[in-house]
């Protein structure tokens, strides 16, 4: 499996020379990151080289990098006030509409488009990430026409993150409520809501209000540094016992 | 010539032949279908943000909720792919108790989808003779977890428990005599295995009941053959997966080709269709059942032979016994901080996949070293597919889409997620 790894990453490297930003390799899988600008002519080269040749895009998702490494509860330093090591809410999970989460640790762009790609001839598999330039207007070109199965991952990613795929066929919401308002899978818009819906007997029809009910999350968010990881990263060993 | 006019027919959500809450807009001409457009999202749970604020553990009971009649494979996936984030495997008998269960949950599936689909067309009894056989299959997620649906088995690093010795007996009561009790329970006087056994020692001539009463059926031929014909390159091209792409002779399965847990040590051969039409899809999915059951079987004599642990011996992940954790006081602290807080993932991704009864499942998980998840994106089979609902229908009759929409074998749980 390694060797097999090794020749399509050698093979990207040398089909995309100069284009690359990054090619990473983790778990058993190839990590391929392109520019948005080069995306059409990098996926169409995916699918058609025969010594690449990934017919078929697996999965196209959006990832919102805007709270990343954000934690809720301090684990470097020991309180000396009893229980009060949880920090302010963080998370989308406990704040309600105008909260905005505190900054994460990223430093790159906000918006991700991640595909999977898996080419049935060679079998093998590759991610293909691209970041979107920019955080108020995440757009990245279209893939429909290369892989038709983009069709509704794309309207899912534009429903779900608000991520503009350029040139799409027909960029509508597909899982939300028809109307629905705002990208509920952004890292700033809260679990609850902003809207619930009702019968009300006075108008005698159905009607939106704001949320009622109370943000709650039971577990905080925690971020340790696990030692045990990071000595077997060193080593190479593995953890099964 | 009188003038001919197009209509809109909206079909759904509320239809026995949506197989859920699918609401196709339909462009007709006459009885033709000119375009498709399916309107989903009604299930949606936003299962992956909900994940999203929960300690790792605590999502892979919502796995079970997204295809709500293959349960334990979703959680297959999700599992797999924390396990790679963890860089753990379990023992080898989690490993074949869970290929079982996969195989057992691939049952569960196409003998619900053979049966709903078979109502559709028109064939009401075997929908009554496709649940009679699922009703020993929940008994045995039942035996093992204690729920006939969500069982919530899998962890990373194993099973939660390992199968138990002995099968939960029927007892009479208004509804079920003395004697009929006596009949179910004949089967269910050893253990789970014994019980599996001698399901499979029968299901192989349940299936060729079935297939005698639809393979050569005149009116089930009528309607399936030819029906949604999908050619290999449009099946590629289209993300299709699993049946889907087999019935339309594509050979690809993950569980030879890109083999997890023991597949690869165990036997079986992977049916192909030729004309890739709903019928094809039909064969390939009956075939698959006779395979399951020859991978059941293997499984139950290689579990009798080898005992064994059936989870990882990492206290970081895995829970102390509880004997041990009322005496000691280090898996006290293992029990405290697993059940308060979870475990801590180190920052990564991976992409998990396993072939699902409906095609390929696919887990993609980001972690930045939290106890919950940074990002879960579940990839369900059935959203590629219900996407090609358009290009398939298109030229067909009205009738045809309901064949079309069996054939896909579709579940709502999964493409709304």
């Amino acid at each position: 499996m390694s060797e097999k790894l090794d020749r399509l990453a050698a093979c990207l490297e040398q089909r995309f020379a100069g284009r690359l930003q990054g090619l990473e390799r983790a778990h058993g899988e190839l990590t391929l990151q392109m520019a948005p600008k080069d995306l059409t002519e990098v996926a169409r080269t995916l699918r058609d080289d025969p010594e690449l040749s990934f017919e078929q895009l697996m999965d196209v998702c959006g990832v919102d990098y805007m709270a990343y490494g954000v934690a809720e509860w301090a684990t470097e330093s020991a309180s000396g006030e009893g229980y009060s090591r949880g920090v302010e809410k963080a998370t989308s999970g406990r704040f309600t509409f105008d909260e905005a989460p505190a900054g994460g640790t990223w430093d790159g762009s906000r918006f991700a488009v991640v595909y999977h790609l898996l080419s049935v001839r060679h079998n093998h598999r590759l991610r293909l990430k691209v970041f979107c330039p920019e955080d108020d207007f995440p757009a990245v070109p279209s893939v429909v026409e290369i892989w038709r199965s983009a069709d509704w991952f794309e309207r899912e990613a534009f429903d779900l993150f608000g991520i503009v795929f350029e040139g799409h066929p027909d960029l509508r919401r597909i899982l939300t409520d028809y109307g629905f308002v705002g990208h509920p899978f952004r890292k700033d818009f809260p679990l609850v809501g902003h809207v619930e819906m009702r019968y009300d007997p006075d108008q005698q029809r159905v009607i939106y209000q704001p949320v009622s009910i109370q943000p709650r999350v039971l577990v905080p968010r925690v971020i340790r540094e696990d030692h045990r990881y990071l000595d077997e990263a060193a080593d190479g060993r593995s953890t099964d016992a | 010539m009188p003038e001919i006019r197009n209509y809109t027919l909206n079909f759904g959500p509320q239809h026995p032949a949506a197989h859920g809450v699918l609401r196709l807009v339909l462009e007709m001409d006459g009885e033709v279908v000119e375009r498709a457009d399916p309107h989903i999202g009604l299930l949606h749970r936003a299962t992956e943000k909900l994940a999203e604020n929960k300690p790792y553990n605590q999502s892979i009971g919502y796995m079970d909720r997204l295809d709500y009649v293959s349960m334990m494979c979703n959680e297959h996936g999700y599992v797999l792919a924390l396990e790679r984030l963890l860089g753990i495997q379990p023992p080898l008998r989690a490993q074949y108790i869970r290929v079982m269960y996969d195989e057992i949950t691939r049952l569960l599936n196409h003998l619900l989808w053979l049966g709903a689909h078979a109502l559709d067309v028109g064939a009401m009894s075997m929908f009554l003779y496709c649940l009679r056989e699922r009703e020993d299959l929940v008994d045995c997620y039942e035996a093992v977890s204690g729920s006939r649906m969500h069982a919530t088995y899998y962890r990373p690093g194993g099973v939660n428990r390992d199968l138990p010795g002995t099968m939960p007996q029927y007892k009479p009561s208004r509804w079920k005599s003395e004697a009929e009790v006596e009949r179910i329970n004949a089967d269910r006087q050893g253990s789970l295995l014994d019980f599996i056994d001698a399901f499979t020692e029968r299901f192989p001539q349940r299936v060729d009941e079935y297939e005698t009463l639809l393979t050569e059926n005149r009116i089930w031929r009528q309607r399936t053959v030819g029906v949604g014909v999908v050619s290999p390159e449009r099946a590629l091209q289209l993300g299709f997966t699993g049946p889907m792409l087999r019935g339309s002779g594509v050979e690809w399965d993950l569980r030879r080709k890109q083999p997890y847990e023991v597949y690869d040590r165990l036997e079986f051969d992977i049916p192909v269709g030729a004309n890739g039409d709903s019928y094809d899809r039909y064969l390939v999915r009956m075939e698959e059942m006779r395979q399951s059951n020859r991978i059941i079987r293997q499984c139950v004599d290689w579990l009798r032979a080898n005992p064994g642990p059936v989870m990882v011996d990492d206290r970081k992940i895995a829970p102390p016994p509880r004997e041990e954790m009322k005496a000691d006081m280090e898996s006290l602290i293992h029990h405290f901080k697993l059940f308060t807080e979870g475990m801590c993932v180190p920052a990564g991704e991976a992409y998990a996949a396993v072939e699902h009864p409906k095609g390929e499942f696919g887990v993609y998980l980001v972690s930045d070293g939290a106890n919950k998840p940074y990002r879960v994106k579940v990839r369900a089979p059935g959203f590629a597919h219900l996407a090609a609902l358009d290009e398939m229908s298109r030229g067909h009759m009205l009738a045809d889409v309901v064949t079309l929409i069996g054939s896909l074998d579709i579940v709502f749980g999964e493409i709304d997620r």
